[in-house]
């Protein structure tokens, strides 16, 4: 089965190459908005103030370094759940999945495929996001491109996880877009980026802690800042687990037609 | 004939509910080896539902079914190798090529598959191997499904509602792709809800209504013992002709518009009594027409409403 799945793979890159929208999207404008910030910061901002977290400059500094990167890594996983269910609801309603179903494929074949196209280009927009970064934002930054891709991956990976069940049970493509961002913009704001956990009310500390994206940024924030891997174990564990039961989840609940 | 090969798929009691409604009721039948078996009714009859079961797509309550002797559902991968299959409204990706869909489709099967390129010449898709799906017309698209369906070489195909939407010309090029298919010893099972189709293309037909098979034969046959009456228009300027054709005693009625005759009795021996009549007496006829039931009045005899209602 592993030849399906490479060739349905490649095609379902190829189709979404021929999307009007496609690379466009997903690759072109997260990078293009992230190059036009950081050239606005860079020019606002000397070298100097950065590294000095006293001044009013050093606070924008832990926005513009840590902050900013981490926001566009997670809209970057976000649009890939939000685009992974409407494809998947798309490919339910016109009966694409159920042509797919009476064939020797199996689910998890078709939906390992368009998990793996999503985090292909997850990974080349990040890949493209920390080399742009690296020539426009000011020094200070010095973030390895295979860990930071990897932690993006990770996240992506089990916020995609999630995206699976709603995937398995939106019945159409009009309601898939809008249920998909009601659950995952309230996330990121209890995500910890923003707020820090420790200054939520008690109530809504213990529904983050329960959120695979508040361990998302954890793990993002951290490996951006340059902290190493075993410092973030729990962080990795806790979204493997999001995953596990997720998938389990998913499975259970596939809806073909 | 048919009784002495041996079916390819076995049918027998099922039963399937959705809630309250029962979509399929003691559903029993055989489709044997070689035939083209159709399943014909309105809208909503189960036709679907039955077909579904028997690609394993859908579990029936009740029942049993065996198709090339293995379990649809227990060895769904294995027979997924050798039956083709066309859905009723699947669709493919949209901005997928022809070409990319068949070599995908040949793939995902152990068999050696069939030549995609020779079926794609035989189907009249050679031309457009790199047209996106979205661009194809109505009869594009079911030949490529047709072509996915035949792609693995296949011992039995379905086909759902195969020429639904399709105007006239293109339905008749898809008969005779089905009659090819039997031709190279495949099975096909059908669906339709078009009489006519039934009529031209199936050896044998399951009339279906509310879930149920009302009766299971070869169109004649139906025709022949759901609809025995057969109706003669005769023109002719003999005056003396309407009585004639009445004192035949096949002739149950006979009427009069100007001209024409019509002669209306039961059985075929009513066509030769009357030419034998039309002969003996010498009666000059300027037209002479047989008007045959066909599965649409049986349909209608046997459900008492017509199949487009």
């Amino acid at each position: 089965m592993l030849r399906g799945l490479v060739k349905l793979t490649w095609l379902e890159i190829k189709i979404f190459l021929r999307e009007p929208m496609g690379a466009v999207g997903t690759i072109v404008i997260p990078v293009a908005v992230f190059v036009g910030l950081g050239r606005v910061a860079g020019r606002t901002l000397s070298p100097g103030t950065l590294s000095d977290p006293s001044t009013s400059f050093g606070a924008s500094s832990v926005w513009v370094r840590i902050i900013l990167p981490v926001f566009a890594a997670l809209l970057i996983a976000l649009s890939a759940v939000v685009s992974l269910v409407t494809i998947i609801s798309i490919y339910r309603e016109g009966g694409i999945l159920k042509r797919l179903r009476a064939t020797p494929l199996r689910p998890a074949t078709i939906l390992t495929a368009h998990v793996v196209v999503k985090l292909l280009f997850t990974a080349a927009t990040l890949a493209l996001l920390v080399l742009a970064g690296k020539r426009y934002y000011p020094s200070g930054v010095n973030v390895s491109v295979w860990s930071a891709t990897v932690a993006l991956l990770i996240s992506t990976w089990s916020v995609l996880s999630l995206g699976f069940i709603i995937a398995s049970l939106v019945p159409t493509a009009r309601f898939a877009q809008p249920i998909a961002a009601a659950i995952f913009y309230p996330m990121v704001a209890l995500s910890g980026l923003f707020v820090p956990l420790a200054s939520l009310p008690p109530g809504l500390r213990a529904v983050a802690r329960l959120l695979p994206l508040t361990y998302a940024v954890s793990l993002l924030k951290g490996i951006w800042e340059g902290e190493p891997w075993f410092a973030h174990a729990g962080d990795v564990a806790a979204l493997a687990v999001v995953f596990a039961v997720c998938v389990a989840i998913s499975s259970k609940v596939f809806r073909w037609e | 004939m048919t009784a002495i090969r041996p079916p390819v798929v076995q049918v027998s009691g099922c039963r399937k509910t959705y809630g309250s409604l029962v979509a399929l009721d003691e559903v029993s039948f055989d489709v044997v080896d070689g035939e083209i078996f159709g399943l014909i009714g309105p809208n909503g009859a189960g036709k679907t539902t039955t077909m579904e079961c028997v690609e394993g797509l859908r579990r029936p309550d009740r029942g049993t079914i065996a198709v090339l002797g293995m379990d649809p559902f227990r060895d769904v991968y294995a027979l997924q190798q050798r039956i083709g299959v066309q859905l009723q409204q699947a669709q493919l990706q949209k901005r997928i090529t022809v070409w990319e869909a068949v070599d995908f489709w040949a793939s995902l099967y152990r068999r050696p598959a069939s030549d995609g390129r020779r079926l794609l010449d035989q189907l009249g898709l050679a031309e457009k191997r790199n047209a996106w799906f979205m661009t194809l017309s109505g009869g594009q698209k079911q030949r490529l499904f047709i072509a996915l369906a035949l792609i693995n070489d296949p011992d039995v195909v379905f086909l759902d509602e195969l020429t639904t939407g399709l105007d006239p010309q293109a339905r008749r090029a898809i008969w005779d792709l089905v009659r090819d298919i039997r031709s190279r010893g495949k099975t096909v099972f059908l669906t339709t809800h078009l009489m006519e189709e039934a009529e031209r293309l199936c050896d044998r037909v399951a009339i279906m209504e509310h879930g149920r098979i009302i009766d299971i034969d070869t169109p004649d046959r139906l025709v022949a013992r759901h609809c025995p009456e057969r109706t003669i228009v005769v023109t002719t300027e003999d005056a003396g002709a309407e009585q004639r054709f009445r004192e035949l005693p096949q002739a149950q009625s006979v009427t009069r518009h100007g001209a024409r005759l019509t002669i209306e009795g039961r059985g075929d021996d009513l066509v030769a009594a009357v030419i034998d009549c039309v002969s003996a007496n010498r009666i000059r006829v300027s037209d002479f027409r047989t008007l045959m039931p066909n599965l649409e009045d049986v349909f209608l005899r046997l459900t008492g409403h017509s199949i487009r209602d």
